[in-house]
């Protein structure tokens, strides 16, 4: 197990230096003097022109500068925001347990409602139930996020009035910050109605999340299931007389999972590209929103740094997964057969 | 006996053989003719869209639908917050997103399958070097992506196309690369290297034929996604800019308008949705023709 981790980790060597390499030459690549586009509208005097070519070090050769990068980067200094004037590490820190917790609530809801549909549409194959989930997942999956966004908010926020129209969480309510999860925050917080408030906040940002991996899941697990279904070991278990509930968790689910978990992780990635559109559309102050702000305000720190921890989170998860995917399918550790 | 093998049945050509297969999917028959009904007007919104699509109307700002209250038959969908007309925007936005969408996966395919042949039959020298450089353009999510380039390059049409592009392009690269292998050491490669054929003949006359059936089948769900991401970019402002009408650009105002205008709201969303519908519901047909193991 511990040769079949250190070898993934090496294999992420390059990517991680490619990945740097990348956030490094985000300023450097843009046509023009660097100091004059992040400028933008804001004229500078040629003093401050070149005191600040001096702090950012722009005028170091280009391998000092990377080395130079690299080195703060491992230190966890990701730079400064042209704009706030804050480190990017700490802005990053007040913003990053936002988007975990919207996409972690997206996911809970993707994978939950996507393996309860693609089991049942599995175990009925043709079926009117099996045709209508498929056909739902392949809307769900063409589905723009951001007009989703615009449709729930339409109906559920301005006709209903259910829930909340961005935000997360009512204004009237300020739960101390303890974990950084807004809703384990009001949780824990004495104060009345402000855990349905937060839940109410994050309702809609998720489902609009996790649509279209719903749409994924559950395509893969019926798939998967009608696969599993026609294996041996499942007729033998029915053979020994086992009840079809134990038949269907124990024996078939657990084995149609494998694949399942594959595309969770790669789903990841359209997480995080999703969060950007939804963070924008329910002004969820993650960093979805944070990178697309920045990128209006020529922050260009900020938009290093927050392309830098999505790759990052990106790698990381897979890298989580396939380790899972280890312990689940004993015949990957060994390097396959 | 003998009436029956006078006129033996002669087995369907390879093309009609992909019809027959391709049209006995209801799903896909249908999305191809919405696609095309899609595509068709687009072609044509020169000619057939009733308004100037950057025209604004500013007496008749914010007309509902026609059949709506409040409509007209001037404006049969309704006018936007400048007074434009929404009909004619839409099928002038279809050849903008539609052509987005067709250039970004020409511009990924090709060099995709070029480099993935590379990938392919130099494998000692280049492939380690293009995986590594895929393998981080991977790390990315394909719209994050985009917002790089698109962070460097500025907004605008062509940088969208190249943003899409570039995202795509790592999936052509690592199909072509797989499907090469696999055909690699077949018979009938060794056979042509041994004939004589030099290595790009071996590479785009033998063996890239052979790979097509995945490469088409990505082409058109790359395409669908294309549409998605062009929008997406659009909708943050990061794409193509306004007044060109692209649905994703119109759909980034109407935030404001939910309350009041539902029609600015909901006909750009629908039209996206539709067309990568259609598209999707292609790619589905195709696949299951092309990989019928896979089908279930």
């Amino acid at each position: 197990m511990l040769g079949f981790l250190l070898k993934r980790l090496a294999t992420l060597v390059p990517t991680l230096i490619g990945i740097t390499l990348v956030a490094f030459g985000l300023i450097r690549l843009v046509p023009g003097d660097p100091i004059e586009v992040m400028m933008g509208e804001r004229r500078l005097d040629p003093e401050a022109h070149a005191a600040l070519v001096k702090r950012m070090g722009l005028d170091e050769p280009l391998p000092v500068q990377y080395a130079d990068y690299v080195g703060k980067l491992l230190q966890g200094d990701l730079g400064q925001s042209l704009v706030s004037r804050e480190p990017v590490s700490k802005e990053f820190a007040a913003l990053f347990p936002a988007t975990v917790e919207l996409a972690t609530a997206a996911l809970i809801f993707a994978v939950g409602f996507g393996l309860l549909l693609g089991v049942s549409a599995g175990l009925k194959r043709g079926s009117l139930l099996d045709q209508g989930v498929m056909g739902l997942a392949t809307v769900g999956y063409s589905m723009p996020v951001f007009w989703w966004g615009l449709i729930l908010i339409m109906f559920f926020s301005v006709q209903l009035g259910w829930t909340p129209v961005s935000g997360r969480i009512g204004i009237e309510f300020d739960p101390e910050r303890v974990t950084g999860f807004m809703l384990v925050d009001a949780w824990l917080s004495d104060e009345e109605g402000a855990f349905k408030s937060a839940l109410m906040h994050l309702i809609l940002p998720a489902l609009v999340l996790g649509t279209s991996t719903l749409a994924v899941v559950a395509r893969m697990t019926r798939s998967s299931m009608l696969e599993v279904l026609r294996e041996d070991y499942v007729r033998t278990a029915r053979a020994k007389g086992l009840g079809p509930t134990r038949v269907v968790v124990v024996h078939a689910l657990r084995n149609a999972l494998i694949p399942v978990l594959t595309v969770v992780g790669l789903q990841t990635g359209s997480l995080l590209a999703g969060a950007v559109l939804t963070e924008t559309i329910f002004s969820w102050p993650g960093i979805g929103k944070w990178l697309i702000d920045s990128i209006a305000r020529r922050d260009y720190p900020v938009v290093q740094a927050g392309i830098l921890i999505s790759a990052l989170t990106f790698i990381g998860v897979n890298l989580i997964v396939d380790v899972l995917y280890g312990v689940v399918n004993p015949r990957i550790r060994g390097g396959g057969h | 006996m003998s009436a029956v093998l006078e006129r033996p049945v002669e087995p369907p050509g390879p093309l009609r053989e992909f019809w027959l297969g391709f049209s006995a999917n209801r799903g896909a028959l249908v999305a191809l003719i919405v696609f095309a009904l899609i595509a068709v007007s687009g072609l044509l919104a020169p000619l057939i869209a009733p308004h100037d699509p950057i025209e604004q109307y500013r007496d008749h700002m914010l007309t509902p639908p026609v059949w709506a209250e409040g409509g007209s038959t001037r404006f049969l969908l309704g006018t936007d917050e400048l007074g434009r007309d929404m009909l004619s925007r839409l099928l002038h936005g279809g050849r903008v997103s539609l052509g987005i969408g067709l250039a970004a996966v020409v511009l990924s395919l090709a060099p995709g399958v070029l480099l993935g042949l590379l990938a392919a039959f130099f494998q000692r020298f280049l492939s380690p070097a293009i995986m590594r450089v895929m393998d981080v353009l991977l790390a990315l999510p394909a719209l994050l992506l985009a917002i790089c380039v698109i962070t460097i390059l500025g907004p605008g049409l062509v940088n969208t196309v190249i943003a899409i592009a570039i995202g795509a392009l790592p999936g052509y690269v690592r199909l072509t690369r797989a499907a090469a292998l696999g055909e690699i050491g077949r018979d009938y490669v060794t056979a042509s290297r041994v004939a004589g054929a030099n290595v790009w003949r071996l590479m785009f006359i033998t063996v890239l034929p052979n790979c097509m059936a995945p490469l088409i089948v990505n082409a058109t769900l790359s395409f669908s996604s294309a549409i998605l991401e062009t929008a997406g970019l659009g909708f943050l402002g990061l794409g193509v800019q306004a007044p060109t009408p692209e649905w994703g650009t119109m759909l980034s105002s109407a935030r404001d308008y939910i309350t009041r205008a539902s029609w600015v709201v909901t006909l750009p969303g629908l039209t996206i949705l539709v067309t990568v519908l259609a598209i999707n519901l292609m790619g589905d047909g195709l696949r299951d023709i092309t990989a019928p193991e896979g089908r279930n």
